[in-house]
This record gives C-alpha cells, sequence and structure tokens, in this order.
C-alpha cells in the first residue's frame, strides 16, 4: 500500500468526484471521508519509512520522453513531515469548514490543491515538481475569487500576479539548468550534479529565491500576503498559511540551496537577512492591527521569517529546527484561524473593539485558544518551542546577532497575541459577546486534534525529528562548507 | 526515595489534569481536597528525598541524584534530556516549594470560597507548582527553562484570575511580556553556554567552567545575560515594575508565585550557576549595584503606598534585591538564607493581608482600616511576628538572614553595608506602618465594611500559625558562629557553593565587627519602628487622599518615580508609532505602492482575469483534472 502514485492520484479522483457533487451536506461528509482515506494511505508511508537519508518509495516513468521529462517522485526524509502535514491537515481544513454550506465545487478544489501539494513535496523531476507548484496555486486562486470577501478580485489579482512572476522565473532558471544537463533530462540528481560557474549560479539563486520568497513570503515580498489571508475564506487561508506556504521553504531546501550553492554563498546572508527583518518588522506590525486575521497574517509574516533565517542559516539545528517549525506553524495557523473563525462568525465581525469578554459565556474555547496562542508564542513543552528554539539555536550558531534580533520574536510575538487574546477573550462583556455560544460538534473535533498536537509534539518531539534528522544532515554535507 | 523523584512533579500536574477537566463536575470540597493533597503528597516525598540529601551530607558525600526521564530533544550534537538533579540546593527548594505550597493551597480553600472560578484557581495553582518544581529539579538549563517559562504561564493565568476586569488582564500580560524579556536574555545565555561547553547539562558545564580564568568574556556575557533573565523573573531594576501590578491576582497567588517562590527563581538559578557567577567579577558588581538600587528604589516608593498588598508588593522587591546584593558580594549561603526566611515571612505577610482584605469585604486601602486587631487577633498576631521578622529585630528569622547578607557586604565594600542598612530603616518604618495603619488605631471603614468584620475561619488561620512560627524560628537554620552558631544551612550546602569557595577565598569577619553591625541593625530597628508607632499609633496620623498636594519627595515615592509613565513614553508608545508608521507608511504605501505600480505598468493584465469572475469553478475543475489525467495517461503509454 506504499505506492506513491496512489497517494498522489486519489485526491485527484476524489476532486473529480466531488466536482459533480451539488448537494452540499453529500459533499461535506464525502470530502471529509476522502481527506480521510488520503490520511489513512499515507499511513504505510509512515510504517515502511526508514529513517535514514535515502530516496525511499521512488517511482519514475518517462512522461513526455521527447521533452526528456519524467514522472519521478519520492519520499525521503525531509518531505515525509511535509506530506504528513498536507494529509493530517486536510481533513481538519474540510471539517473547520462545516459551518459554511460549500458546494462540492469548493471541496473538489481543496482535494485537486492536496495533490498539487503532494507532487511538489514529492517531486523528483523539476518538471514535475513545477507541474506540482502551479496545480496547487490555480485551485486557491478560484477558492479565494469564488468564496473571498469583499476585496477578493482587486486582492487576488495582486496574489495571482505576484505568484505567476515567481513561477515564470522559476521556469526560465528550470529551463535554462535542463538545457546544461548532459543527460537530458530534468532530474534533481541531475541538477545536483551539474558544475555551473558562479556567475551562472548566482541568477539561477535569484531566479528561484524570488519564486519561493513570494510564496513563504519573505520581506519584502510580501505585501499580497496579508491581504490575500485576510480576503479569503477561512478554509482557503487556511490552506494558504499552512500548507502552502511550506512549499517556498521546501523548495528553497531542496531545489535552490543544493542547486546553486555558490549562489547561496554569495547570497545566503542577504536572504537571511531579509528574513530576520521580517520577524521583527511584521511583529512590529502586528502590534496596532485591529482585524483578527490580518493579525494573525502578519504573525504569520514572522513566524516564516524565523523558519526561514532557520533554513539560511543552513546547519543540522537550524534546518531541524525549520522543518518542525513548518509542522508546528500549519497546526497553530489552522487552529488560530479556525478559532477567529469561530468568533467571527458568530458576532458577524473580524474587528477585535467589537470583542471581549468571550472567555466567560465560552470557557472551553478560551482555553483551548489560550493552549494555541501559547504554541504560536513558543512556550516550552508547546509544539512552538521546539521549532523556535532549534531555529533560534541554528541561527545562533551563524551568528550572534541574527539570533539576537530573529529572537525578539519571543517578546514581540508575547505582545502581540497577548494583546489579541486579551481584546478578544478577556475583560468584559459587551451585548454582542454575552450570548456567544462555547465550542460544539466538529468544532470541538478540530480544536481538539490541533490542542492535542500542540501539547503533544510540545512533550515528545523525537519521532518527528528523527524523521528528517538522517537526511538533513546528508543533505548539508552534500552541499558542504559554505565559504561567505 | 530517590527513585521517586519523578513523582514530585508529577502529582500536582495530575491534581491540574483532574481538577481542570472536573471543573465543572467535582464538588468544591473535593476540588480542594485533590489540589492541596497532592501538593502534599509532593510534600512528603520532598521529605523523603530530603532526609537521603541530608543523610549523605551527614555521611560527608556531596549529594548529588540525577535522574533522566527521556530524550526530549536531539539535533545533531545537541541532546537535551528531561532530567532531575536532588542536591542539597533543590532539595531545600523542593521543601519551600511544596511545604509552602501546601500551606497556601490550605488556605486557599477558605479564601476562595465563594468564587465561580474555585475549581479553575486550583488548577491553576497545580500547574504553578508543577512548574515550579521542572525548575528547581532541571538538572540541565533546558529543563530549568521550561519551569522557567511555566511559571511566568501560571503567573499570567492567575494574575489575570479575575479577567473580567480589563486592568488585571493588562497586569497579567505586562508580567508575561516583561518576564519574556528576561526570557531572552536566558535562551541565548543557553545558546552560549551550548556553543561553549557542548552540553547544557549542569554536570557538564561547572567542572569544566571551574578551569576557566577569572574574567573569562564567554563567561562574563553568559553571566550578564543570565542576569538580565533573573532581573525579569525576580523583578529587578529595570525590569521590576510588573510585579507591583501582579497584585491584582488574588492574595493566595501573590504569596505563593509573587513571594515565596517563583520571584526567587532568580536566585536560585545565579546560585545554581554560582561558579559562573564567580568568574566573572564584573558581572557580580553589576549585581550588586542593581540588587542594591532596587532595594532601596523599592523600599523608598513602598513607604508612601496606602494599598496594603503594593506596600507588601514593594517590599518584596526590596527584600529580592536585598538578596541580588548577597549574590553579588559572594554571598550565595546568606542569599538563599534569605530566599528561606523570606518565603516564610512573606508569604505570611501576604495570607495575613488576605485575611485583612477577606474581612474588609475587598478593601485594599489601608485609610479605610484601623483597629483591626481587635476583630482579627490571629491574622494581628501572626503578622505581628512576620513584621518583626522582616524587621530583622532578634530573635526573629530575618535578623540572621539580613545579618548574614550585611556583614558580607560590609566585608566587601562598607559603603553597600551603609546602602543596605539606610534601606533596613526603611523596611522598618513601612512595615510597621502597614501594621500600625492596619491593626491600631480607630476603624476607618463604612459601617457596611464594620458589620462584616470577622477572624477568617480556621483553613486561613491555621496556615497562617504554622508561617508565623517558622518565621519566629527559621533563623536558627543558619545562626552564624559569631553567635554560636552551628550555620547548619550552609555546611548543608557547602558541595554547592565549593568551586566558588575555592576561588574566592572564604569569608572572614572579625567576631567583634560582626557584634557591633549587629547590634546597630538591631537597635536601629527598634528604634524606626518606635518612630513609626509614634508617627501612626500616638499622632493618629492617617496618609492623605490621593490628590492632596504632597512634597516632591514624597509625590515621587508616592507616583513610584514615574517608572511606568517612563517606559510609557520611552518604549511602549514609540513602539505603537513605529507599528503605524511600518503599516502605513512602509507596507501600505511604500513597498505594496511599489509593487501596484509595477503591475500597472505591465498593463491591463486584469483583462484576461475577469474571465474568472463568470466561470463554472466545476467546468475549471473538471478541465483541470481531465488535464492531468491526459497528461499521466500519456507518459504512461508512451513510456
Amino acid at each position: 500500500m506504499d505506492n506513491l502514485f496512489i497517494l498522489l492520484l486519489f485526491p485527484v479522483l476524489g476532486a473529480l468526484v466531488l466536482a459533480f457533487v451539488a448537494h452540499a451536506k453529500t459533499a461535506k461528509w464525502l470530502a471529509l471521508l476522502m481527506s480521510l482515506i488520503s490520511l489513512g494511505l499515507t499511513i504505510p508511508f509512515l510504517v515502511n519509512f526508514v529513517p535514514d537519508a535515502s530516496m525511499q518509495f521512488e517511482q519514475r516513468f518517462a512522461w513526455i520522453p521527447s521533452l526528456g521529462i519524467h514522472f519521478h517522485v519520492g519520499i525521503d526524509g525531509i518531505s515525509l513531515p511535509l506530506v504528513l502535514l498536507t494529509n493530517g491537515l486536510i481533513p481538519l481544513i474540510v471539517l473547520s469548514a462545516f459551518s459554511y454550506d460549500y458546494k462540492g465545487g469548493f471541496y473538489a478544489l481543496v482535494l485537486f490543491m492536496q495533490a498539487g501539494l503532494l507532487l511538489v513535496f514529492t517531486a523528483l523531476d523539476a518538471f514535475a515538481f513545477y507541474v506540482g507548484w502551479e496545480v496547487a496555486l490555480i485551485p486557491i486562486y478560484f477558492i479565494c475569487a469564488l468564496w473571498g470577501g469583499e476585496n477578493r478580485i482587486r486582492v487576488n489579482l495582486k496574489f495571482f500576479i505576484y505568484t505567476f512572476l515567481g513561477s515564470l522565473l522559476m521556469l526560465v532558471a528550470i529551463i535554462y539548468l535542463h538545457l546544461q544537463v548532459p543527460s537530458d533530462d530534468y532530474e534533481l540528481t541531475s541538477f545536483y550534479q551539474l558544475t555551473l560557474d558562479s556567475s551562472t549560479q548566482r541568477w539561477i539563486f535569484w531566479a528561484f529565491f524570488i519564486a519561493f520568497a513570494i510564496k513563504m513570503p519573505i520581506f519584502p515580498f510580501h505585501t499580497w500576503q496579508p491581504d490575500t489571508y485576510t480576503e479569503a475564506p477561512t478554509a482557503g487561508t487556511m490552506l494558504l498559511a499552512g500548507i502552502m506556504l511550506k512549499m517556498g521553504v521546501y523548495g528553497v531546501i531542496r531545489w535552490l540551496i543544493p542547486v546553486a550553492p555558490l549562489g547561496f554563498a554569495a547570497y545566503g546572508q542577504l536572504a537571511l537577512i531579509l528574513c530576520v527583518i521580517g520577524v521583527v518588522y511584521a511583529s512590529i506590525i502586528a502590534f496596532k492591527q485591529h482585524d483578527v486575521k490580518r493579525l494573525v497574517a502578519y504573525s504569520s509574516i514572522a513566524h516564516v521569517g524565523l523558519i526561514g533565517a532557520g533554513i539560511f542559516a543552513w546547519n543540522v539545528q537550524s534546518m531541524q529546527g525549520a522543518i518542525i517549525q513548518m509542522v508546528n506553524h500549519g497546526i497553530s495557523v489552522v487552529g488560530l484561524f479556525f478559532v477567529l473563525d469561530i468568533v467571527s462568525r458568530r458576532l458577524g465581525t473580524r474587528e477585535m473593539s467589537a470583542m471581549g469578554g468571550i472567555a466567560k459565556p465560552a470557557p472551553s474555547l478560551a482555553l483551548v485558544f489560550l493552549v494555541i496562542v501559547m504554541g504560536a508564542v513558543g512556550l516550552p513543552l508547546t509544539n512552538g518551542f521546539i521549532g523556535e528554539f532549534l531555529l533560534l539555536l541554528g541561527v545562533y550558531e551563524y551568528g550572534l546577532w541574527y539570533a539576537v534580533f530573529a529572537g525578539l520574536t519571543l517578546i514581540l510575538g508575547a505582545v502581540y497575541m497577548l494583546r489579541m487574546y486579551q481584546k478578544v477573550m478577556l475583560g468584559d462583556m459587551n451585548a454582542r459577546t454575552s450570548s456567544f455560544a462555547d465550542i460544539k460538534g466538529s468544532e470541538w473535533v478540530v480544536l481538539a486534534v490541533v490542542v492535542v498536537l500542540v501539547i503533544g509534539i510540545g512533550i515528545y518531539p523525537k519521532p518527528l525529528l528523527d524523521i528528517s534528522e538522517a537526511a538533513v544532515t546528508d543533505l548539508i554535507d552534500k552541499v558542504g562548507p559554505i565559504e561567505r | 526515595m530517590i527513585d521517586l523523584i519523578w513523582l514530585i512533579p508529577l502529582l500536582p500536574l495530575v491534581g491540574f489534569l483532574v481538577n481542570g477537566l472536573g471543573r465543572n463536575v467535582l464538588p468544591k470540597s473535593l476540588v480542594g481536597v485533590i489540589g492541596s493533597g497532592m501538593v502534599l503528597a509532593s510534600f512528603l516525598l520532598s521529605c523523603g528525598v530530603f532526609s537521603v540529601v541530608y543523610a549523605a551530607r551527614q555521611a560527608g558525600e556531596a549529594a548529588s541524584f540525577t535522574q533522566a526521564i527521556f530524550d526530549w530533544i536531539n539535533a545533531g550534537n545537541l541532546h537535551v534530556s528531561l532530567s532531575f538533579l536532588v542536591d542539597p540546593l533543590s532539595a531545600v527548594m523542593l521543601l519551600i516549594v511544596t511545604g509552602i505550597g501546601f500551606l497556601i493551597h490550605v488556605y486557599s480553600i477558605g479564601y476562595m470560597k465563594h468564587d465561580a472560578g474555585f475549581a479553575k484557581f486550583f488548577a491553576f495553582l497545580n500547574l504553578f507548582i508543577f512548574f515550579m518544581l521542572l525548575l528547581v529539579l532541571g538538572s540541565n538549563y533546558i529543563v530549568m527553562f521550561i519551569g522557567w517559562e511555566g511559571v511566568g504561564l501560571c503567573s499570567y493565568l492567575l494574575i489575570g484570575f479575575w479577567f473580567k476586569n480589563s486592568a488585571y488582564a493588562s497586569a497579567a500580560k505586562k508580567a508575561f511580556v516583561m518576564n519574556r524579556i528576561g526570557d531572552l536574555g536566558f535562551l541565548i545565555a543557553v545558546f552560549l553556554l551550548f556553543a561553549t561547553f557542548g552540553t547544557l547539562e549542569f554536570s557538564g558545564i561547572f567542572p569544566q567552567a571551574a578551569n576557566m580564568l577569572v574574567g573569562d568574556t564567554t563567561l562574563l556575557v553568559i553571566t550578564l545575560l543570565l542576569f538580565v533573565a533573573a532581573t525579569g523573573k525576580s523583578a529587578q531594576i529595570p525590569l521590576f515594575t510588573w510585579l507591583p501590578d501582579a497584585m491584582a491576582g488574588p492574595t493566595p497567588v501573590s504569596a505563593l508565585i509573587h513571594a515565596a517562590t517563583m520571584v526567587t527563581a532568580g536566585i536560585y538559578m545565579i546560585a545554581r550557576s554560582n561558579i559562573l557567577f564567580t568568574l566573572s567579577p564584573i558581572t557580580l558588581q553589576v549585581v550588586t549595584a542593581i540588587g542594591i538600587c532596587t532595594a532601596l528604589l523599592a523600599a523608598a516608593i513602598a513607604v508612601t503606598q496606602n494599598d496594603i498588598k503594593k506596600v507588601l508588593a514593594y517590599s518584596t522587591v526590596s527584600q529580592l534585591g536585598y538578596m541580588f546584593l548577597g549574590l553579588g558580594v559572594g554571598a550565595f549561603t546568606g542569599a538563599f538564607f534569605h530566599v528561606i526566611t523570606h518565603a516564610f515571612f512573606k508569604a505570611l505577610l501576604f495570607l495575613g493581608a488576605g485575611s485583612v482584605i477577606h474581612a474588609m469585604s475587598d478593601e485594599q486601602d489601608m485609610r479605610s482600616m484601623g483597629g483591626l486587631k481587635k476583630q482579627l487577633p490571629v491574622t494581628y498576631l501572626t503578622m505581628l511576628v512576620g513584621t518583626i521578622a522582616i524587621a530583622g529585630i532578634p530573635p526573629l528569622s530575618g535578623f540572621f538572614s539580613k545579618d548574614e547578607l550585611l556583614a558580607h557586604a560590609f566585608a566587601d565594600n562598607k559603603l553597600l553595608w551603609v546602602l543596605g542598612f539606610i534601606g533596613a530603616l526603611f523596611t522598618v518604618f513601612y512595615m510597621f506602618r502597614m501594621l500600625f495603619l492596619t491593626f491600631f488605631g480607630k476603624f476607618r471603614g463604612t459601617a457596611e465594611q464594620a458589620s462584616h468584620l470577622h477572624e477568617s475561619p480556621a483553613t486561613m488561620t491555621i496556615p497562617l500559625i504554622v508561617l508565623a512560627v517558622l518565621a519566629a524560628v527559621g533563623g536558627l537554620l543558619n545562626v552564624p558562629s559569631a553567635l554560636g552558631g552551628s550555620q547548619a544551612l550552609a555546611d548543608f550546602l557547602s558541595p554547592v557553593f565549593a568551586d566558588s569557595v575555592a576561588i574566592k577565598g572564604s569569608f572572614h569577619l572579625e567576631h567583634s565587627t560582626e557584634y557591633v553591625l549587629m547590634g546597630i541593625s538591631a537597635l536601629a530597628a527598634v528604634v524606626m519602628a518606635i518612630i513609626a508607632y509614634r508617627q501612626y499609633v500616638t499622632k493618629n496620623m492617617v496618609p492623605t487622599s490621593d490628590d492632596a498636594p504632597r512634597s516632591l519627595l514624597a509625590r515621587l515615592s508616592y507616583r513610584k518615580f514615574y517608572v511606568d509613565e517612563l517606559y510609557d513614553a520611552l518604549v511602549v508608545r514609540p513602539l505603537n508609532t513605529l507599528s503605524v508608521f511600518l503599516y502605513r507608511i512602509v507596507d501600505n504605501w511604500g513597498i505594496d505602492g511599489i509593487v501596484n505600480g509595477l503591475s500597472r505598468s505591465v498593463g491591463e493584465s486584469g483583462r484576461g482575469i475577469r474571465l474568472l469572475q463568470s466561470g463554472n469553478v466545476g467546468f475549471y475543475i473538471f478541465m483541470m483534472v481531465i488535464a492531468i489525467v491526459v497528461l499521466l495517461a500519456y507518459g504512461f503509454f508512451n513510456g
């Protein structure tokens, strides 16, 4: 049962079926079932995975032989956590949309996107990677355009142009690299074996970097993000923040640094500095936001900035931190956006000034929200701490002052997160919030899973860390010492 | 017994889970029994563990026991295990945390009786004990850090326990954020420690450090950062302003977290890391300077405060300053001794204040109190003991611990002694002022309050009595040799501080000098108490109302030297302005403006996109899926 084709194709089939389901109730249950089957299909991979540096479960066949394109996929310790994240979060995201009466088309797009994401995380052929990249983008574009807020068209246009520009740059780089490959293919390993001169690697670095930096997003390529996250329907925001941005991070690890190590040597420090700026910059902006969704959107830029800094620091601690933090961040933002969705749906506004005192009528929601917030600010014994600690330790090994500035997230994160918590949950009730209903039904399921993961990973992160350790160490060795 | 160390923190955690999950179903009586019972069980286990350590010390061993639970974080050469260390230092701390913790739990059964969040309160209190025990028991800096941040969380939860009041919720946030500033220092210190020593275990770091040179730069930076962490947790300049605000929490919380245990974590951490600090004389000077300045500043504020809890809060800040003074001059045992005696008398004073507030229908302003000794005899007598103890009047506990600190300060630098002595005078004055304003003279409250005045129930008075006894006799733990004592605590703790003593040399002061110092401070304390008596009992003076004109000095003290206002103007407001500036100008107008300009120049790129608005999604998806399937199939059949 550990055939990677099945894992990749199943969501596509699911999407195909769901596209024709018009009845909302049938659609959501069917979508949940499909996503749970996908999750179930992931288990054999987890069980049969050998925690070493090798590529496993490989599948390869000639796709378009005349162009040297192969459909080549496989899983190693770096992709497995992300495959797990994708297939683990999709059921939660589907479940979190249960209160909305979306038709089959919506869920079809979600599952279709899932297939694209999985392809990105498993592709070992640059063309397949690129296909996955675009396949993941188009559905989310539709989700935002059709189910988003009032400004969705304007905002979506910006989102589309941004990411389209990134894709284009990446495509140019991929084709260029392909032309240099002696065996005339798009294989990742062929790309790794290329010995390009420094000046070529430098522009390759930028072409990939901008594509990935937009997706994550890294400062100053981020201005599409707060608008898009805010205007997207909550499920879309979860997909974007929870999973999709990891495409960018994963791209840097898999396709950028090992392919253009000399470019990385030249500009890695600059990239790291941009990431650290993003941490501080977005955190400070988050201080005074009054729209809860926009606040969390900015906080996400800060958190991703730290992950990016960890990648560009490029050592075992920082990379391990980055990988586990990608998973943690996914769990956290799904939890955060879901709680905020519950609150703003019941109150009919996302303005914090209209909230307050909800902890009184909804103590369970307040408690769950607290755990999620604590995970987001990286309190020890929550998942966020493990990631932040390893990331900052790794960044420290790169340079003390980078760690000091990136470490400000510890303080700034507490400021804006606790401010939000206070404004939403604490204080006195107002006319709107006094009749607030506590969480029930499917809301409980989603939030319980999130809370268990937040605390579970926080207490015992070892299994997750063990998955990627060998692969990360191996990749860093392969790239070799970086001369800055 | 040593095998059961893991149970000590686990039991309160179980209490937290049971009371937390069962908060809507369990009856209040059971909640109280579970909450207190778990801590009592931990206390008994701690006694068992302590007796083993004590026996080992009597046999002349170093008495250090480690227990590893599991590997927590592994990444490259980093290996962090969840493991515990029991040695003389942590063994004593265990007794304080669980012992005083238990008494305060019992007290809370009475104090919180009518509160709707009774079960939640006990759950949080248990959670606090769990994290505090992790902090104390950690065998490496990371486990200590878990506890360190965990107690911060509990502090946040309990300060904001009555969250309906947004001022209380803000106080909670302030405490958390200010602590986090210190925590960043802790974390970076940890990184430096790991880079320098390759491990984070105490047993791996300290022996290596002991071989380093005095004045090593890395150690200097590490210790300064650790001290930054300590200023946050233990409320020292410049991060002390959260502690007075933290009085928003229920009074048992103030007693347990903000007086007896959590706020002493900074002292514990430095005492634990003593070798690192001994090798960094510059840091020790900084610690000394901050300690004495905080002690004086807070004492100077306490003399004019009218809120009974605020007086005690500033007193706590001030006493913590004395402990840091002790650490700075190398009196590690003395500082820790003061941690112990302070835990006794300050917990007592806070609980006493709670008993008063309880009787006064939640009134905290001393101007509305007065003459309460008739209605609250037990509270009065126990608080009297606590006041005499903190004032340093022999033979109660505070005299011995403060004397030891001041004697060391004298040996280090006579000016330090003078400053410490002045602070001690303030201490005596504000404490007796509090006592007299509360319990002497005529009742100044409303008739309504007068009719409700009552002594607290036994669940509250028994902990007061126990603590009063401890505050009275606690000094016997470490009677100086000048008074014919055996310095039992110093002997017991000696293996922990052995390396530091080897470098610094042992402390020596002529007995005759010590007698003079003791005599002066004891006499001065009595004189100050008499002055306070004349002022507030004989002359029956009552502090003026808030807006009455005050002299410059009195106003500075009353307004807490405007430190909060200063931080607001220097940090909070500029950051908020920066936030708005970055958002409106840099982000929306600058960066996004450029992007929008670029996309406009690309042309009417929106035209093609517009088609999507009217599209049929199902159709699009269908087309996409078909396309993918065709592509795949093409590959299959041609491959």
